[in-house]
């Protein structure tokens, strides 16, 4: 059995399945605004989760990825789709905190609740954040959230090379000013851009940004629509070609230079205060082979030709008996 | 195969001052911080490496034998309480920092190492690790992992899971798994995830790798009193609803307050019903904005009184209050039970009220001092146990907080862990195909149940309860507990 969302990231392939559809299984299940947590059908569509949290002054702090495409809840959780503001509070497997879901069984398991601190149990709810349907079909998930900022502004810095602008990263990550996104966009060969989000009250957030260029040494400060876009933009992938791929790689700061001097005719974006490369491709084989030579693991998020997971392929022996458990006869993978 | 022959297999790996079989020192290993129980196992084994970890689990698997992993024993459920047949693996001198990359904001350390000292390493570079148990400055991080603990900084960034990007662990054959990395993502299910709060039954972790923080620029603290808990209570709920994120929401009731002030004399006012602690935390100009509009929050929940601390001793005066109430508690009465359900935040005051009419239905004492942002109770239940039938009256008012918690929609714990104590109340809290979920997953990870036997799952023979009352290192008054 395939499990499909609004598909807006990976395109499940029936070869031979049973191809299950999310999509109608939507709605908000319970949503109590003073107690900063909600749940939904799996198949609801995040934008329709965030336009009712925003309602509220309130948001899913991380960020979820397409939703303007129709992106799912499940498919979110299930894909680990989360975007550059997760850098201040955390991803998907920060602010999930309940799942029901079908394994490979037939039983349906109810992992975690609706209270925002919960030791009992296993964490089956985190278990499926980034499990790609390959463990069971989620049901319904319940996260808890976040007040919105009441407002942003975004520091916009050319750098002559990513070199530059990589150099600035631990000035960033390690000051103590509360930031909600820092990216790097790589233009070409050899420029890159900058941009450092910061959110919060009205009132402080111009000195705030002040403080911002000064550790950086220069740059812009954009606002309004302008800053919204910029972070749409990343959220959305309008910044790659339709036909690309798109590949998820986690790693860290410093692994950068060495992935990126390989990289050089690809799109690029360094994410999460370089903590996730998005490289558009035309190619995913020759990178999977790149990645699997760096000891890096990749996932192609968007126009994925067969199995989404490139690079390097870990396999422990935790996972198989997990698997073991929730899918003995493979239904899911 | 025979005991004599599974001891010579361990003695093969430990030295005998690393390998206890006598039983005076045995004694030492018996309780963890839920004193109640006790059993002494077969042996204790003391590792200083990773090798010798995996060596101890593999020797028990050989042999059949059950294991317990230690940290330093101040688990509150029993989680770390021997197994008669079976060994300790005491982690202690695991305690190794192999990395702190403050670059990258991450350390890798070994099981062992104390919670306090990753911050104290961090520090230079202006970086902490952020979850605070009040038990930090001995509890390890192999502990932490194994029930995802908490401390009063949850509410903005999280649990102990929250915080790990990263584990080696030995599964309960002798397996060696790695789990998720050292970036902040992954492409992988979060097996990290599931493996934190698993409270030993998946197998011993031997290192992790965290993420650091910068240590916040600033801090607000004030100190609001009220004339009911219910009232406090509520004002949490409308601080929350306000849309404000403070790093700290805490609450006291009036017996905490009159403990705590005898205690260290914090400048509590004496005549509260509950006191509320709140405190802004993160970069200056963004802290001064919020704390305007918690001014405003605050005085329209009309406190009678309203106490800002002017500077870091004022705060460290309000912290060192809050933070020994419940040793402080613990002088008013000989024995207490400490829970630590969760409800709703919205059904705090609700909580709250009906705790004191249970308390006042028992005729037994109940005082109150938790984690009020985050909705986890800590109600301390006073007793003297050398009254017979003391305990277990206390056990049943206990029993109905947790009803009360489970009722209102929580959990029968927010960060102690399950563990001996709290096995028998799993089944309320989950369905029995849920249950049957959990125990095929332990069944396929640990056949044997070797990792932790008889933790978690209500079954299996409790050992006799003994005595209730403060950890023996509070009493010593090295920790105290929030
Ligand atoms: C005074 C006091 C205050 C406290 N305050 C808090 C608080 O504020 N917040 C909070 O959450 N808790 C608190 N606790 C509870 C306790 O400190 C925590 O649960 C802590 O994480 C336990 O750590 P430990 O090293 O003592 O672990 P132990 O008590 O030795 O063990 C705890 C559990 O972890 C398992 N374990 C230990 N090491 C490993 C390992 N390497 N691999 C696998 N499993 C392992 C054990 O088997 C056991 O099940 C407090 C306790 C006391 C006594």
């Amino acid at each position: 059995m395939r499990l499909r969302g609004a598909a807006t990231k990976l395109r499940p392939v029936a070869d031979g399945c049973q191809l299950l559809d999310m999509r109608r299984l939507t709605g908000v299940i319970d949503y109590q605004p003073t107690e900063f947590v909600i749940t939904a059908w799996a198949g609801t569509p995040a934008a329709e989760v965030q336009a009712l949290l925003a309602e509220h002054g309130q948001y899913l702090p991380f960020d979820p990825l397409l939703a303007e495409r129709g992106a799912t809840l499940g498919g979110t959780v299930a894909a680990n789709a989360c975007g550059p503001e997760r850098y201040r509070y955390g991803g998907v497997r920060d602010f999930i905190i309940g799942a029901r879901f079908i394994d490979g069984n037939g039983h349906v398991i109810q992992g975690g609740g609706k209270v925002v601190k919960n030791a009992a149990g296993f964490d089956y709810p985190k278990l499926m954040v980034g499990s790609l349907g390959r463990l069971g079909a989620l049901v319904d998930v319940t996260f808890k959230v976040f007040p919105r900022p009441e407002a942003y502004a975004t520091l916009q810095m050319s750098c002559p090379s990513l070199d530059a602008a990589l150099a600035l990263l631990p000035k960033l990550t390690n000051c103590p000013y509360d930031l909600n996104a820092i990216d790097i966009v790589v233009n070409g060969s050899n420029a890159a851009t900058l941009l450092v989000r910061v959110g919060g009250l009205a009132a402080g957030l111009p000195q705030r940004m002040d403080r911002v260029r000064s550790l950086c040494g220069g740059g812009e400060i954009v606002a309004g629509d302008d800053e919204a876009r910029i972070w749409r933009e990343a959220r959305e992938f309008t910044w790659v070609a339709e036909d690309a791929s798109v590949v998820k790689v986690p790693l860290t700061p410093a692994r950068i230079p060495a992935l990126d001097a390989r990289i050089q005719a690809t799109r690029r974006r360094y994410s999460v205060g370089g903590n996730v490369a998005w490289i558009a491709t035309h190619a995913p084989a020759e990178l999977d082979a790149l990645l699997t030579a760096l000891d890096l693991a990749g996932l192609v998020m968007l126009n994925a030709l067969g199995d989404p997971r490139i690079g390097r392929r870990v396999s422990h022996p935790f996972a198989e008996r997990v698997a073991r458990a929730l899918d003995p006869q493979h239904k899911f993978g | 195969m025979s005991q004599a022959e599974f001891l010579s297999a361990l003695r093969a790996v430990f030295p005998p001052g690393r390998l206890l079989t006598a039983p005076a020192a045995l004694a030492a290993y018996e309780s963890d911080g839920l004193t109640a129980f006790q059993a002494r196992p077969l042996a204790v084994v003391i590792p200083e490496t990773q090798a010798e970890v995996v060596a101890a689990v593999r020797a028990c698997h050989r042999f059949g034998v059950p294991f317990v992993a230690r940290g330093s024993g101040t688990s509150l459920s029993g989680g770390a309480l021997p197994i008669k047949e079976g060994i300790l693996i005491a982690l202690n001198r695991l305690n190794r920092i192999l990395k702190l990359d403050p670059q990258q904001r991450i350390a890798v350390v070994e099981a062992g190492v104390v919670n306090a000292e990753i911050t104290k390493a961090a520090a230079p570079y202006g970086l902490l690790y952020a979850p605070d148990p009040s038990s930090q400055p001995v509890c390890t991080i192999g502990g932490n992992i194994a029930f995802n603990s908490g401390g009063a900084h949850c509410l903005k960034y999280g649990m102990t899971s929250n915080h790990v990007l990263g584990l080696k662990v030995v599964l309960p054959d002798g397996a060696i798994a790695e789990l998720g990395g050292d970036s902040l993502e992954s492409v992988d299910a979060d097996y990290v995830g599931l493996f934190v709060g698993s409270e030993g039954l998946f197998g011993v972790v031997l290192e992790a790798t965290v993420r650091l923080l910068p240590k916040p620029e600033t801090y607000r603290t004030l100190l609001a009193a009220y004339r009911s808990l219910e009232a406090a209570g509520d004002a949490v709920s409308s601080v929350i609803a306000s849309g404000l994120l403070p790093g700290a929401l805490e609450i006291m009731d009036h017996l905490s307050i009159q403990a705590a002030e005898a205690a260290v004399k914090p400048g509590y006012p004496l005549d509260a019903a509950a006191l509320l602690i709140v405190e802004l935390e993160g970069e200056r100009a963004q802290v001064e904005a919020e704390w305007a509009r918690l001014r405003e929050v605050i005085d329209a929940s009309q406190p009678y009184l309203i106490k800002v601390a002017r500077d870091d001793e004022e705060r460290s005066k309000i912290w060192k209050g809050r933070k020994s109430a419940f040793s402080a508690v613990g002088r008013l009465s000989p024995d207490y039970i400490v829970q630590d359900g969760v409800v709703p935040r919205r059904r705090l005051g609700e909580a709250l009220a009906e705790i004191e009419k249970l308390s006042a239905k028992w005729g037994i004492r109940v005082a109150n001092v938790f984690h009020a942002g985050d909705g986890n109770l800590h109600p301390l239940i006073m007793f003297d146990g050398r009254e017979p039938g003391a305990l277990q009256r206390a056990e049943e008012l206990a029993s109905e907080i947790i009803n009360l918690c489970i009722r209102l929609g929580g959990s029968i714990t927010g960060e102690h862990g399950v563990g001996m104590e709290k096995r028998q109340y799993m089944p309320r809290q989950f369905s029995e195909s849920d249950m049957d979920a959990m125990w095929a997953l332990r069944k396929a990870i640990d056949p044997l149940e070797l990792a932790n036997r008889g933790k978690v799952f209500p079954d299996g023979e409790a050992p006799a309860l003994r005595r209730v009352g403060s950890h023996p290192l509070e009493q010593a008054g090295v920790i105290s507990r929030v």
